[in-house]
């Protein structure tokens, strides 16, 4: 009896699996062509950069000078047991540059803007404000989702440059305050050899984290059913997907850097 | 004469709906299992208000959201002004809705948007050449029409369900529509505001000659607005006449629905 609801179940799963997949590529197919036609909804897009962008600011800043903080103390311990010390400075500026920076600042934005994006077109999709929009002769990918999902694009390189330089900026503090290191010393010993294959890549792979976050957001919003409880698992939804693959793109792009950009 | 279905698709047929704004032919629309709409016909003419009654869930708001494109009919054709929209692209059914005016049944303003802004939505984006001041003065104008004059800076939130189908319906108006979908227009209202929002509607009709399309339960207010009634059961148009008509039908599910309204 157990046996058959099991294969159900695992079917069941399978088929969603890929009807999800499919769905998302026939929305992302709408946007594209909604968005790489005119007319463009300037308007909407500068709206949407500084919902993105300025008002993720404060807590990018705030995550990537806490971030900065944990790595300076974990590093300081751990090369000291090695007799590493000097390395210190590097080993922040490329920990915060090359990895947490980018990964810390997706995570956040996937939680503020991922949810917000979500939230937002799943509450307008219930009350029928999207349908209103498309009424109206508007193309709502056009207005809705490409503008949201250009603005994650464009925002996320410059919202981790800004957690790298709280990030780096604290690092340097945290180990100031143990140890006499100036900041003069610790941005010639940190960045000493460095190019900027270095650090351009890591910081541009974030384009990628902002058409994930932006595309699944939007994708999720605007297939939402079911009244409140809908917009809550959109929301939801929103956050929990954008993050996954953020996740497993990065370690797709970090293996594509290493080869592209040796 | 009151008729039936069959003799309805053939009225259409004869009276030269063809080239009437809205024609609704042969439509069919099914969700799952569950078949809305059995092969319906109906034409609208211009200057022509047609109200579609039924009992809750026969498929008179999937009605509308086929006619204006938001739902594609399974098989038949729905023609706006003489083009079949049923396979039009996103952009394609653009150029047609911009002669078309919808008032959803919750009204549907952006919540975000002010009363002034949710009006001069569709305005700002299809009539790019007023200037600030002049899309300012239509949104003055529409919001008078329909009673809301002073209210253009207040959020949706603030104002009342029957307020915001006035707005709703400014909305709609923005773009001087040839054709008006109205969606349960009284439905939720006190008695008071739905003769207020009857007579706005008759007043508009009046003034502006759309061929319009009501849908609604409330046969009083159907009475007060149409110039023809439709009733629909079970996917089909059971009778389509006057009101006149409806009354001396002899068809026995007409009796019971006058005799319940």
């Amino acid at each position: 009896m157990g046996m058959p609801s099991a294969a159900s179940f695992a079917g069941g799963l399978f088929t969603g699996f890929f009807e999800w997949f499919g769905s998302l590529g026939i929305f992302s197919w709408q946007v594209l062509k909604a968005g790489l036609t005119p007319p463009y909804e300037g308007r909407e897009f500068l709206r949407q950069l500084d919902e993105v962008g300025s008002k993720s600011l404060p807590l990018v800043a705030l995550a990537g000078a806490a971030i900065g903080v944990v790595i300076s103390l974990e590093a300081r311990y751990s090369l000291s047991r090695f007799g590493a010390k000097s390395m210190f400075p590097a080993t922040l500026v490329y920990s915060v540059i090359q990895v947490m920076g980018p990964i810390i600042t997706g995570l956040v934005v996937s939680g503020r803007v991922g949810a917000g994006i979500g939230a937002e077109l799943a509450s307008m999709k219930v009350t029928e404000q999207i349908d209103a929009i498309e009424a109206s002769a508007i193309n709502p990918y056009r207005f809705l989702a490409a503008t949201r999902i250009l603005a994650c694009i464009l925002m996320l390189p410059l919202l981790t440059l800004a957690a790298d330089a709280c990030g780096l900026l604290t690092g340097w503090f945290a180990q100031a305050l143990v140890e006499p290191l100036s900041f003069h010393q610790f941005v010639e010993s940190g960045f000493h050899g460095a190019t900027f294959n270095s650090f351009l890549p890591p910081t541009f792979k974030t384009t990628v984290y902002g058409l994930i976050i932006g595309l699944i957001a939007c994708f999720q919003g605007m297939r939402t059913s079911g009244g409140a409880a809908g917009v809550g698992r959109a929301a939801t939804n929103s956050v929990v997907l954008a993050s996954l693959f953020l996740i497993l793109a990065d370690v797709v792009l970090v293996k594509f850097i290493l080869v592209v950009f040796p | 004469m009151a008729t039936t279905y069959d003799n309805a698709v053939k009225q259409v047929n004869l009276r030269e709906d063809r080239a009437a704004p809205v024609v609704v032919e042969s439509v069919r629309k099914t969700f799952g299992r569950h078949t809305v709409l059995n092969g319906i016909s109906m034409g609208v003419g211009r200057g022509e208000t047609l109200a579609v009654l039924g009992r809750s869930g026969t498929g008179k708001s999937v009605l509308l959201r086929l006619i204006i494109g938001l739902e594609k009919p399974d098989s038949g054709s729905v023609r706006i002004d003489g083009q079949d929209i049923a396979d039009m692209t996103l952009d394609q059914l653009g150029a047609i809705r911009k002669k078309m005016g919808l008032l959803f049944q919750h009204a549907a303003l952006y919540d975000s948007l002010t009363v002034g802004e949710n009006v001069a939505f569709p305005l700002r984006h299809h009539r790019g050449e007023m200037s600030k001041s002049e899309r300012a003065d239509c949104v003055d104008q529409l919001l008078a029409e329909v009673g809301m004059e002073g209210n253009v800076e207040k959020m949706p939130s603030d104002i009342s369900g029957g307020m915001q189908k006035r707005v709703g319906l400014a909305r709609a108006l923005a773009l001087e529509p040839e054709i008006l979908l109205l969606d349960e227009p009284t439905a939720g209202l006190d008695p008071i505001s739905s003769a207020e929002i009857n007579q706005l509607i008759l007043k508009l009709q009046h003034e502006r000659q759309m061929a319009s399309v009501v849908v609604t339960h409330n046969l009083h207010s159907a009475k007060t607005i149409a110039n023809r009634l439709a009733i629909l059961d079970e996917g089909n148009v059971v009778i389509e006449g006057t009101f006149a008509d409806l009354q001396h039908s002899e068809i026995e599910f007409v009796k019971e629905f006058l005799k319940q309204s």
